[in-house]
This record gives C-alpha cells, sequence and structure tokens, in this order.
C-alpha cells in the first residue's frame, strides 16, 4: 500500500508504530501534489512542509495529529504563505496571521502542504469562477469537482492529501464533496472559529473538514471546534468530538426530506440514496417522510441573504491596505472602481450587485427584509422535524458530477446545483455528505443533518452507513 | 425587472466599474435572478419575525485586557504603495 493510500487515522498508527515518518508522509503526498493533473493546488508550500515534519520527527512525545499532511483551502489565511480566495485581486497576496482553525491543527501536529482551489470568493459550485482556472474531478477529468471547496475536495479523492479543509456557506463543502466521492462536513454555525476565514457570507460561513473516511473527518474536527476570543460568533462546545464506533442504528429515527427526493433530482441519485436508506432499515434504524413545507423557498432566500452579505464584506477589497490596485488614478472614487472591476470575475460582481441592490433603499424591505423572515420559516420547518426525528437525509446534490462548461452561461442553473445543501445552511444545522454509490460510474452523495451540536450523532450514524455501504473512493485511474 | 439606469446606479453604489457590454449583460443576468428569487414575495410574512443569525448570541465580551498590536511595518508589507508610516492613497476628487 502507497503511504498516500493510507486515511490520517491509519498514517497515525504506522507514524506511532516506527513504519514510517511525518517527513516521509509529507514528501510522499507533495511529490503527488507537484504533479498535479487536476489544478487543484495554487500554492505548494514545500519546504516548511518538510521542516516543520522534520521537527515533529524529532519531538520525543508527537502532538496527536503526529505530523499527517492536510491540504487548506485558499479561503483561509496562512501566515506568510500565498492565500488568493481564488481571486485576480488577491494575487500574490501574503497574510500576515494564520486563521485559528489552521493554527490549532498546527498545533496538534497537522502539516500545511499546500493551498486549494477554489471558486472565486467561495462564490460558485464547481470551481469554475476560479481565475486560475478549475480543478479538474478526478473520477472524470472532463468534469467538475464541485465548489466552491473543489480543489480541496478533489485533492483528498486523487490522494494529494489524506484530509482537507474547505468552507462552507450554502453547500461549498457537502456539494465537492458528494461530487468527489468522499466525506464532507459542515459542522454547527459556530462550531469552528472563521477568524482567518475571508468572508463571504458571515451569518452562513462555516470550516469543516473533508476526509475519505468519516472518522478521519471526525478527528479533523475535533481538533478545531470552540471557542475563539478572536471570533465572538464562535461557540463554546458543549461535548468533545469522539470518533464514531457505531455498527448498529437501532432506536435511530432517520427523516427523509420528501421535497428533496422528487422532481429535479436525477433517477440515479434518487435510486443511490434510496438505497442507503433500506440500509438504515437493516441496520435497526427507522425512516420515515419528512415535510420541509418552506424548504422550497430555500435558493431563493440563499440568493438574496448571502448576496447581501457579500456585498458587505467584499468592500474591504479597495487595493489600499493589501492586493492588486489598478494602474494609477488620479482620483479615489475611480482608484476604488477600477481595482474592483478589474479584480473581481464575472461571478463575484454578479453577487456584490445583486446584494447592493438587494440592500438599496427602496428595495430592502421587499428583498433583503422578505428574505430575513423566510428564513425564519425554514429554521421553524427544521424545529419542527427534529421534534419527530434523529437525523434527516437527502441527496447532497441534485446531479453527479456534470460536465465543465455546463452550467456556466446560466447563473441560475449553477444556483440549482445548492437546492439540497442550502435549506440546512439557512438553519445554521451541521450536516455531512458521505458517498452511498455511484450513478454512470460517478459518485452520489447522501445528505445527513441533525440539530444544532448534535455532530457526534451524525458522526455515528454516518459511520455505521459508511461501513455498510462499503463504498471505494478511488477514482478509477487514479494510480498511486 | 431592472432597467440600464438602474443597474448603473448599483455599480455606482457598489465602486465597481463595468464595461459597456458587462453592463448590459449585468442588467439581463440580475433581472433573471431577480425574476427567481421574488418569489419570497409571494408568502404572507406580516407575523414573521426576521432571523439574522441562526444560532443566537447575545452579549458576547472578553476580557478588556491590552494585547500587542501588529507591528507597523507588518501591516505595511502586502500594500500597493506606502507613504511613510501609512498607506497611500490616490486624492479624493
Amino acid at each position: 500500500m502507497a503511504l498516500t493510500d493510507l486515511t490520517a487515522e491509519q498514517s497515525i498508527t504506522a507514524i506511532a508504530a516506527g513504519r514510517t515518518s511525518s517527513e516521509d508522509l509529507v514528501r510522499a503526498h507533495l511529490e503527488r501534489v507537484e504533479h498535479d493533473d487536476w489544478n487543484n493546488f495554487l500554492a505548494v508550500n514545500r519546504e516548511a512542509a518538510l521542516a516543520r515534519a522534520r521537527e515533529i520527527d524529532a519531538m520525543p512525545q508527537r502532538p496527536p495529529l503526529a505530523g499527517v499532511p492536510i491540504a487548506i483551502k485558499d479561503a483561509l489565511s496562512t501566515r506568510d504563505l500565498t492565500t488568493t480566495a481564488g481571486s485576480r485581486i488577491l494575487e500574490g497576496f501574503r497574510p500576515i496571521y494564520t486563521a485559528t482553525c489552521v493554527a490549532r491543527l498546527e498545533a496538534a501536529g497537522a502539516v500545511v502542504i499546500g493551498k486549494t482551489n477554489m471558486d472565486e470568493f467561495a462564490m460558485g459550485s464547481s470551481c469554475e469562477n476560479s481565475a486560475y482556472g478549475p480543478s479538474l474531478n478526478p473520477w472524470d477529468t472532463t468534469r467538475v469537482p464541485g465548489g466552491s471547496s473543489g480543489g480541496s475536495a478533489s485533492a483528498v479523492a486523487a490522494r494529494q492529501a489524506p484530509w482537507s479543509l474547505g468552507s462552507d456557506t450554502g453547500g461549498s463543502i457537502r456539494q465537492p464533496a458528494a461530487l468527489c466521492g468522499i466525506v464532507g462536513v459542515k459542522p454547527t454555525y459556530g462550531a469552528v472559529s472563521r477568524y482567518g476565514l475571508i468572508a463571504f457570507a458571515s451569518s452562513l460561513d462555516q470550516v469543516g473538514p473533508f476526509a475519505r473516511t468519516v472518522r478521519d473527518a471526525a478527528l479533523l474536527l475535533q481538533s478545531m471546534v470552540g471557542r475563539d476570543p478572536m471570533d465572538t460568533t464562535s461557540l463554546d462546545w458543549p461535548d468533545p468530538i469522539v470518533l464514531p464506533t457505531a455498527g448498529r442504528l437501532d432506536g435511530v429515527r432517520v427523516g427523509v426530506i420528501e421535497e428533496l427526493m422528487g422532481e429535479g433530482i436525477e433517477p440515479g441519485v434518487r435510486a443511490a440514496c434510496r438505497a442507503a436508506l433500506r440500509r438504515v432499515e437493516s441496520l435497526g434504524g427507522t425512516v420515515v417522510p419528512i415535510e420541509l413545507p418552506h424548504a422550497s423557498y430555500g435558493l431563493a432566500t440563499y440568493y438574496l441573504i448571502a448576496p447581501a452579505e457579500c456585498s458587505a464584506n467584499l468592500a474591504r477589497f479597495d487595493g489600499i491596505r493589501y492586493g492588486r490596485r489598478a494602474e494609477a488614478t488620479d482620483d479615489l472614487l475611480e482608484h476604488y472602481e477600477r481595482t474592483r472591476g478589474e479584480g473581481f470575475g464575472p461571478e463575484v460582481k454578479r453577487r456584490i450587485m445583486l446584494g447592493t441592490f438587494a440592500l438599496s433603499s427602496g428595495y430592502y424591505d421587499a428583498y433583503y427584509g422578505q428574505a430575513q423572515r423566510v428564513r425564519t420559516l425554514i429554521v421553524r420547518d427544521f424545529a419542527a422535524a427534529f421534534a419527530e426525528v434523529d437525523v434527516l437525509a437527502s441527496p447532497t446534490s441534485p446531479t453527479v458530477a456534470f460536465r465543465l462548461g455546463e452550467r456556466t452561461a446560466d447563473p441560475l442553473s449553477m444556483y440549482l446545483s445548492d437546492v439540497c445543501t442550502i435549506p440546512v445552511s439557512l438553519a445554521g444545522l451541521p450536516s455531512l455528505s458521505i458517498p452511498c454509490g455511484l450513478s454512470d460510474g460517478l459518485p452520489v452523495g447522501l445528505q445527513l443533518a441533525g440539530p444544532a451540536f448534535s455532530e457526534n450523532r451524525l458522526f455515528d450514524v454516518a459511520h455505521a452507513l459508511e461501513a455498510a455501504i462499503g463504498f471505494d473512493p478511488s477514482p478509477p485511474g487514479v494510480t498511486a | 425587472m431592472i432597467d440600464d439606469h438602474v443597474t448603473r446606479h448599483v455599480a455606482r453604489l457598489a465602486r465597481l466599474e463595468l464595461t459597456e457590454s458587462e453592463t448590459v449583460q449585468m442588467q439581463h443576468e440580475l433581472s433573471a435572478i431577480l425574476e427567481y428569487v421574488q418569489q419570497v414575495q409571494e408568502l404572507d410574512l406580516a407575523t414573521v419575525p426576521p432571523t439574522t443569525h441562526a444560532i443566537p448570541l447575545e452579549n458576547v465580551v472578553r476580557e478588556d485586557v491590552p494585547t500587542p498590536s501588529v507591528p507597523v511595518e507588518l501591516a505595511l508589507r502586502e500594500a500597493p504603495e506606502v507613504h511613510g508610516d501609512g498607506f497611500a492613497v490616490p486624492r479624493m476628487g
């Protein structure tokens, strides 16, 4: 077995047993990162990663993550390591501090090997909005890896890293995890500090892990959660994250979101999800239909709230304190307009415009105000559902990975990629995607969601299902 | 749904320079998106309060302890143009 085939947990065991070292593991993964067939990396941290690996190898007492390599979405700031958020406006930008979640993982013994490609400022569902070209799906390189955290998902599927970090605003971890056949977790809103995450929509953004097993994802989240004085929205975490061991689902009530199992969902995706739900029953759980009457308004609500928040958050990119600036202008207003006009790509401009419009005088109540009220109805729908069931299930994405270019001409068709993940995001709830089978040779993801702080329960259910499904996360043609 | 005048006005509010062709395309795309999202106006929401954050928190405070701030040279490191100890900006029009 190649070093790059090991899960993070297996790597930690192998290091502890003296069968390999952090340096060997980091070197093996860097080798794959540097021969990148999928355009997954925007920056490689070769020398610093190898130095850190040797340092950890020399420690008499290893930190818990033992020097296992990790890839980080380029939306997370890393001190002195180029961070662009997939945008021209941040080309060459080297942050002066490291995001808290990354710093916590480094302190726990993870070694950052590089920064992964993404839709510009996390706006997109295919990675095609990256200013540096799209990442490709290791299952079929004519197809997208999903987005916005496309590079982080593709890198883990392609064994360039055993795990990685992404950020999820409306589905940006779960949807690419589904399309690349791996596990992706969006924790409860506030679980992970966002200090150092380049902000998109602050009432929704959350950092979370990608991995090839549920246990690896849990292990990574375990090392990140908890209050950070630098992020006032971060929460005191009630119970530690525990690595799941469940093999049975006796007594677990799973609700199937009926609105997300019908029209608009590909038949092959539906079939794979139904098959996974039958396994819930064979493991001792019960499956019941659940209605979320306002889920169908989720997409419209999201495409008012998220652009409104982004239009405010992206005001900071003005070409003055950092980032790219337009050629000399002799007027400040012209400087702002030109710097931003040149620096942002089409989707980012579209969302800034949409958000600015939705917040502008005369339209605020009809659009942004109305969306915030619909959000309340969606929150209430979930609360009512969780009075009946422990976990909600649906497809993660309505389709398998689509072809490059297929949806770029029509923004709305791209937005529909997140129709299953957005309602959960609006309610701030934890959810994850696990691979549940193939449709036409491409991975299908099953989304599981629970009430706030139910991560341990979600991991247990996902772990039991993962074992029962027995999905092989090796894309054909990706060799060690 | 939104006309050329509104498109240009919003672009100005957003401090975005758009080319002529971008302006035309933006107007079409925004109109299509707004037509879709206006379904939020179908619902009777008079008695429904807005949600700003799904996990509500109140009065988050921390100890008021002075800590070292970013050194000036580090703060200026990434600036496109520096003047003395500050960021250089074009003159106000």
